[in-house]
């Protein structure tokens, strides 16, 4: 019983990585981030990488970047091609 | 040979959205910004001839962009004739010295900050430049667009857990990135 509970605590750092990734859109499960937790407070790797991950999080919301949509981006292309067929013209 | 040469076939996927983030921090209206980098594109198709290659096809078209810019403000300021300089005192009921609390003045502190945090986006961008093409879509999709994983993984034609994998190594090497040249 003890052993099974032992692994089914237990992530990889591989695992733990992909949790943190997840919990920066919120797409992590309550179970998942209580595993990850358990693992953040032993595992050096899994604490740098949680670090720098919400660092980099943050600086991306601060920084409010914007980017044209799909819908823009397509209009965009098929103007820019019109005007390259004429250049070619 | 010139150091750099012109290929306007992928101007779009690799500047399109450097320059609108650019300019939307600069202009701060979507439709200008939208407009300034369409026909940002269309001047650098037009003078392609007078490309030297000294510079990178991304510093000429930001080059490009910033005269769009200024362009743009000249034609409002002189449309409406009005450059406003605004020197509205913070509270005219308080004494005290004007210039310290000019310093601490909300509006000078956040135009520093937005300065601080358009430069930040340009830093981001030029990292996302040197993931690889689905990497930065994928992570784009995700971290900028917002979409939703089940969106993103139906365009793509990728697995959930495929996605995962893309965002983890986009991550990784932004993080790198970021550090070396921002943090």
């Amino acid at each position: 019983m003890k052993e099974k509970t032992k692994i089914f605590l237990f992530i990889s750092c591989e695992e733990a990585y992909e949790i943190c990734d997840k919990s920066q859109y919120g797409e992590a499960t309550l179970w998942e981030i209580v595993k990850l937790n358990l693992r953040f407070i032993w595992c050096h790797f899994t604490q740098a990488y949680v670090k720098k991950n919400r660092k980099l999080t943050q600086a991306i919301k601060v920084s409010n970047l914007q980017s044209l949509n799909k819908t823009e981006r397509e209009l965009l292309i098929e103007k820019f091609n019109q005007e390259l067929k004429n250049q070619m013209h | 040979m010139p150091e750099h040469q012109l290929n306007p076939n992928n101007w779009i996927d690799l500047y399109s959205d450097y320059l609108f983030n650019y300019t939307i921090t600069r202009v701060n209206d979507r439709e200008i910004a939208k407009d300034l980098v369409q026909d940002t594109f269309f001047a650098g198709l037009k003078s392609m001839k007078n490309f030297k290659g000294e510079a990178s096809e991304r510093t000429w078209l930001i080059s490009i962009l910033k005269r769009k810019i200024i362009d743009h403000y000249r034609k409002i300021n002189s449309n409406k004739g009005k450059a406003e300089v605004r020197m509205t005192y913070i509270s005219d009921d308080l004494e005290g010295d004007w210039l310290e609390e000019r310093v601490e003045d909300e509006h000078y502190l956040n135009a520093q900050e937005t300065l601080e945090n358009s430069e930040l986006g340009d830093a981001i961008y030029d990292c996302m430049s040197k993931l690889s093409g689905k990497q930065a879509t994928v992570f784009k999709m995700k971290t900028i667009l917002g979409y939703e994983t089940e969106a993103i993984c139906s365009e793509m034609n990728i697995t959930a857990s495929n996605l995962w994998v893309i965002i983890h190594r986009a991550r990784v090497q932004m993080a790198e990135c970021l550090e070396k040249n921002w943090f």
